[in-house]
């Protein structure tokens, strides 16, 4: 694609290789920095293809979980790509592991408190011990 | 036209902008999302770039399908994009929503006309203007640096300590560690607002950008090489276009030097986040 001034001129040379208007080389501007401008800024004026809003506004929150706080979609009790091998590796290895696990137990945050807890739990029993041998020594 | 060849076609429009020459010119130049020729529908002092796309590919059903697929998503929203960006160096150019799809080209003047009073105040304030994004985002790098040498200061004590207890040591050094970054990050995150504030004319904040799709980098970065760490702050300034490069230029050098971060400037972007209705509540906040 080809613009018929090309603005970095205008503007300078930059110092780093700065894409004109988020151009350049295909790839080169993140995906997500796109999505967030074409699907959740612009101007909204109604089609005569009308996809209706709701459906909108359900792409742009998948989308936005693409993007956006995984954190703050579970709070709104958001999950699907959990499910979704397409989306999340999690879910491609855990329906090939145990063929399909429907429950939600290995989201994310129960994950990663899990590997808190257990990490949590083997300071404690670390700590536990060094007590224990210390005591000894001492006693 | 026959009626079915025409229902053959729907008409994509991309951006609302001036009906110039220079806009003739610029458009004769741009395929879009189906690889069709761009061309403008003009009424009036205004004209919408738009484009004669495969009504099978575009009708509702088709369109929403494609939507919920991410690779014909992708394709579609770079295409859009694409136009946009071919047409930003005009100066003024009203990005539309995707998939902003009519039955004839008739509707798209109708809407014109229909919309004319909110068009062009919206094409005169963002006339001239250009869009950054700037990105902050904490450095785990750095945090990592912080863990190799933290251990070196502590080797003395090293031996003395349990096990248990050089892990507990270890594990409060690290979230520490964490802390710290995360709290270096957000003073420098309010550093670059407050420099970025000083010419820009106007701020959107975007949601900070996580998962999958955030890992892409791109533009001008300063801090550390590799891309990683949390997404802090997402925010879109206009900036006029005669001091683009200089806010480019200063939103780096407010970053440069400071451990724990990289800062990410992506664009000049066409004036999406600031294309906005003018509606109080989607007003963009003034900085």
């Amino acid at each position: 694609m080809t613009t018929t001034e090309p603005v970095a001129g205008r503007l300078g040379p930059p110092r780093l290789p700065a894409t004109p208007y988020g151009q350049g080389a295909e790839g080169a501007t993140s995906l997500a920095d796109i999505l967030e401008r074409v699907l959740d800024k612009g101007v909204v004026i109604a089609g005569d293809i009308r996809i209706n809003l709701l459906d909108i506004e359900l792409l742009t929150i998948k989308l936005r979980l693409l993007v956006a706080s995984v954190d703050k979609a579970k709070e709104m009790g958001i999950d699907w790509w959990e499910h979704d091998p397409s989306l999340s590796s999690r879910a491609r290895n855990r329906a090939v592991a145990d063929g399909g696990d429907s429950g939600d137990s290995g989201d994310d945050g129960a994950e990663r408190s899990l590997t808190e807890e257990n990490a949590r739990l083997r300071a404690e029993i670390a700590a536990l011990r060094a007590r224990a041998e210390d005591r000894s020594v001492d006693g | 036209m026959t009626e079915s060849a025409r229902r053959q076609h729907m008409v994509y429009a991309y951006a609302v902008l001036r009906p110039t020459p220079e806009a003739a010119r610029a458009v004769a130049t741009l395929r879009g999302v189906a690889d069709e020729q761009v061309g403008l529908v003009e009424t009036g002092d205004l004209a919408a770039a738009v484009g004669p796309v495969p009504a099978e590919e575009f009708e509702e059903g088709a369109l929403r399908a494609g939507l919920e697929e991410l690779p014909r998503l992708e394709a579609l929203a770079r295409g859009h994009h694409g136009v946009v960006a071919g047409l930003a160096p005009l100066g003024a150019v009203l990005p539309l929503r995707l998939a902003t799809v009519y039955r004839d080209e008739d509707r798209v003047r109708r809407v014109l006309q229909e919309r004319r009073d909110q068009f062009l105040p919206l094409l005169e304030r963002l006339a001239g203007h250009v869009e950054w994004g700037v990105k902050v985002y904490t450095d785990p790098t750095d945090s990592l640096a912080g863990d190799a040498a933290a251990p070196a200061g502590a080797t003395g004590g090293q031996e003395a300590l349990s096990p248990g207890r050089a892990y507990l040591a270890a594990r409060r050094r690290r979230r520490r560690g964490a802390e710290e970054v995360w709290q270096t990050a957000a003073r420098t995150a309010a550093r670059i607002a407050e420099e970025a504030g000083a010419l820009a004319v106007g701020r959107v904040a975007h949601r900070p950008q996580r998962g999958e799709l955030a890992q892409a980098a791109g533009g001008g970065t300063v801090g550390g090489g590799k891309p990683g760490g949390e997404n802090i702050a997402n925010d879109a300034y206009l900036v006029p276009a005669d001091r683009a490069e200089e806010f480019r230029s200063r939103v780096l050098a407010a970053a440069e030097g400071r451990p724990g971060v990289r800062v990410e400037v992506t664009g000049p972007w066409a004036p999406y986040s600031f294309a906005l209705p003018p509606e109080p509540a989607a007003r963009p906040e003034p900085v």
